[in-house]
């Protein structure tokens, strides 16, 4: 590669940070703040104290799972949007466990962990019955499934499952103490959901570069047709897909209940499903790239709220800051590719 | 409109479909464009209607240059072109899709747009409702919408790329009826077809194409021979044959049928021995591709049975036609053969194994074993894209398994050289020494004729009996696949 391409290739690479930053300070501006105060605040707010550091592993072990899982879907070229409906099932499915199954404390949180895989499998199957045989998108019947996840919460919480003293929006009553994962010292952070957000990426990424799974996977996402030539059952390993990343996202919905809220509230997923979407685009899809990308994240979404301390800045800033920089980067590879194509006609 | 085309080039990575073509149209007349299957008529209909850029050369309009880089400015110049698939969008109604592209006002009035397209309709005498989905049209009313869509544009130069497949022969008298009709007032028609009769029975004058060149150009009344002639450029000669011993029978086919939406093919009965070569030929899209994906198990019979090696597959899935060693090998190596992004090594991976972690070693060496043994130029770690076409089909040969009975190649050398060519017929050969059958297509009649054991000509979805490829000239073949008995 001759030097000005090399140049330019890294210009375009840093592009999408640097406009980030400028485009988010003219907001900042705009609203009449200092953006490098807003930003050293965020910063800071992230890593305080040992307790703000254990706030943002707890950010990430939601945002491992779901990515993890999303990696395997997006490997088959499957948009799998419905993750957020599929935290919520198996949210749901962990709390039916809790509430309706009286077992010895060594016995309540393996179960609860093993039912919240299952309702995001089931919820994730859903999606791709509707897919391969119902030939309804994924993204629509995602979509689909994320607000009939969201309304089933409602209604258990405001029905079936409300508290004594009358139902409001904190959720339901909270768990028994067997159902509460173990904490870390003072912090909010627990180490067994630590442990199987990290074997959760370990394992995809394993499986993605090592197994014949995987590489079927790829296959169909890389050419559909094709691979259906070679002889690969598409349909039933599309399945497996939708499953397999329906289990890692109802596991982490499931770990909001027994982990962070030990209860189960409206909107539970919180909105994790959707940030871990913009983490998988950022990858490249590749799983190697997707702790750093998710630590990035849960640095602003953990210290963005200072913003409103001490700034009186909304602390949706940091939505912002995280939405821009997917747009931005998003943008540069496809202005990449534009000059990409451009040169290679010039160069015949 | 009187247009000049001058030394137009255009290439698609290694293939130079239009290599310095000149042409001229005289308003008015009807110009034939004449060729086989990837002579470059397409590629060439493409660039004067601003579907596609040329590399270089120019088009003159009544003696100006033009350039277009649209369709659209091409329409604006008064150049339309009717596709070999039409290119109107089914979720509208026959009004939208008329309304379509006029951008002589901002607002449409569709009432004054119904008026205009009911005028059309009956000066040509197509029965067109304005109110149907155009979903619910035939390929014909679909070309008709198409036609009058281009009149209320303006158009002055039309031209029609195969426009007789798949309609109905009313709507093909019709159609020739209108082309005559328009070019009487005025219009110019560029006819691209690789189908002899019609050309002979509507065009004043045609132009036949060969590997991207002007192989020459024939005034009307034209002679069979000379346009064939110009169309294969070769000398027909009878290719001497080796006796062949051929095993048991392993495809059998009785009154099997299959269908599409623009094709029916009915009554095929064939049965094909183990070594055998069956060459497929006939023009593009007249069913042979449908019986190969028929015997691949691709496509389900609509009527009828297929059985291979004496197991009845008829309406099975696909995994046990591959189970009893059928393979398909598709034209369109890269859409459906090989997977882009992916490396040599990881379809190895893919086809060689059943162990759920893979042993990338062994993936390795099986790649490159193969690479070698198949002359592919690249490495395990290339991808499969950025291969050439002679070594993406050598690469697909490579990815066979060893052992099958019936091998089906669709355009097995299609835009390889001479070289690469004979290298996958040694190939083949040896295969079918070890007792694989072979089905396959081609448009080169030499290659028909000199490999094929027995050949098949497909015409419109009716497929003759087998001929012994001995008795027939690469003349002979011309004519059959042409329409025309000798």
């Amino acid at each position: 590669m001759k030097l000005r391409e090399r140049l330019s290739a890294c210009a375009l690479s840093a592009a999408p940070f640097v406009l980030t930053f400028v485009f988010c300070s003219l907001i900042l501006l705009l609203a009449g703040a200092n953006p490098f105060a807003a930003f050293s605040q965020i910063i800071s707010g992230a890593f305080e104290n040992y307790r703000k550091i254990a706030d943002v592993i707890v950010a990430m072990v939601p945002l491992l799972l779901c990515a993890s899982g999303m990696l395997i879907t997006f490997a088959a070229g499957l948009w799998n949007i419905g993750v957020e409906g599929q935290m919520i099932a198996g949210a749901i499915a962990t709390t039916a466990v809790v509430r309706l199954l009286p077992l010895p404390a060594g016995w309540m949180l393996p179960l609860t962990v093993l039912a919240g895989m299952l309702g995001g499998a089931v919820w994730g199957l859903l999606a791709g019955l509707m897919r391969t045989y119902g030939k309804v998108n994924e993204i629509f019947g995602g979509l689909g499934l994320n607000y009939i996840a969201t309304a089933l919460t409602n209604y258990l919480i405001f029905g079936p499952w409300k508290p004594a003293d009358g139902a409001t929006m904190s959720g339901t009553d909270p768990f028994p103490a067997n159902a509460w994962m173990p904490v870390i010292g003072d912090t909010r952070a627990s180490l067994p959901p630590i442990i199987m957000a990290v074997l959760a990426v370990l394992c995809v990424y394993l499986l993605l570069r090592n197994t014949r799974w995987g590489l079927r996977l790829k296959a169909i996402g890389m050419n559909r047709l094709a691979a259906e030539r070679m002889g690969i059952n598409t349909k039933a390993n599309m399945l497996l897909a939708f499953a397999a990343c329906g289990a890692l996202a109802g596991l982490a919905g499931s770990l909001q209940a027994t982990a962070v809220y030990y209860r189960l509230i409206p909107s539970i997923s919180g909105g994790y499903g959707y940030l871990a979407q913009l983490i998988v685009l950022l990858s490249l899809l590749r799983a190697e790239w997707v702790p750093f990308i998710v630590f990035f994240f849960a640095v602003i979404h953990v210290g963005s709220p200072r913003l409103e301390l001490r700034l009186q800045l909304d602390s949706s800033l940091g939505g912002i800051l995280q939405g821009t920089i997917v747009l931005f980067f998003l943008l540069m590879r496809g202005i990449r590719e534009v000059v990409k194509r451009r040169q290679e006609r010039i160069n015949g | 409109m009187h247009i000049e085309l001058q030394n137009i080039h255009k290439s698609f990575g290694t293939v130079h479909a239009n290599a310095g073509i000149s042409l001229e149209i005289r308003e008015g007349t009807i110009q034939g464009l004449l060729g086989e299957n990837g002579a470059g008529k397409t590629t060439l209909a493409k660039i004067l209607s601003g579907y596609q850029r040329m590399d270089s050369g120019n088009i003159l309009i009544d003696h100006k240059p033009v350039s277009f880089g649209s369709p659209a400015e091409a329409i604006r110049a008064g150049i339309g072109m009717l596709h070999q698939d039409a290119l109107d969008i089914p979720a509208l109604d026959v009004l939208d899709n008329f309304m379509l592209g006029s951008d002589t006002s901002l607002f449409l009035s569709p009432r004054q747009a119904k008026l205009k397209l009911l005028d059309l309709c009956q000066r040509f005498g197509f029965a067109l409702d304005p109110n149907t989905s155009v979903n619910k049209l035939t390929v014909g009313e679909r070309q008709q919408l198409e036609i009058v869509r281009l009149l209320a544009l303006g158009v002055r130069v039309m031209i029609l790329d195969e426009p007789t497949t798949g309609i109905s022969s009313p709507q093909k008298v019709l159609l020739f009826r209108t082309l005559h009709r328009l070019a009487s007032e005025g219009i110019s028609i560029i006819f691209v077809s690789h189908k002899l009769d019609e050309i002979e029975q509507l065009c004043s004058e045609v132009t036949v194409l060969r590997q991207g060149t002007v192989a020459g150009s024939v005034q009307s009344p034209f002679s069979t021979s000379e346009l064939v002639m110009l169309m294969f450029g070769q000398q027909f000669s009878v290719s001497p044959r080796p006796g062949i011993t051929l095993g048991e029978p392993l495809l059998e086919l009785d009154d099997a049928a299959v269908s599409s939406y623009r094709l029916n093919v009915a009554h095929m009965n064939l049965s094909v021995r183990a070594g055998e070569v069956i060459g497929l030929a006939g023009l593009e899209g007249s069913g042979q591709q449908m019986l190969m994906r028929a015997c691949a198990g691709i496509t389900p019979l609509a009527h009828g049975k297929i059985s291979i090696h004496n197991h009845d597959l008829t309406n099975r899935p696909y995994q046990e036609f591959l189970q009893l060693g059928v393979s398909f090998v598709p034209a369109a190596r890269l859409e459906e053969g090989l997977l882009p992004g992916m490396t040599l090594k990881e379809h190895f991976a893919l086809l060689n194994g059943s162990e759920f972690v893979i042993n990338w070693r062994q993936a390795e060496e099986i790649a490159q074993r193969q690479i070698s043994e198949y002359n592919v130029v690249g490495t395990p770690d290339t991808l499969v894209q950025s291969l050439s076409g002679g070594n993406q089909q050598r690469a697909l040969l490579a990815m066979l398994r060893p052992e099958l009975r019936l091998l089906i190649l669709e355009h097995p050398t299609r835009g390889l050289d001479i070289g690469s060519s004979r290298w996958i017929w040694e190939h083949l050969l040896k295969r079918r020494e070890q007792g694989t059958a072979i089905l396959f297509t081609s448009t080169d009649l030499d290659e028909l004729v000199e490999y094929s054991d027995r050949i098949v000509v497909f015409s419109s979805g009716i497929m003759s009996a087998p001929v012994d490829a001995r008795q027939v000239s690469s003349e002979s073949l011309g004519y059959m696949i042409g329409g025309k008995s000798t």
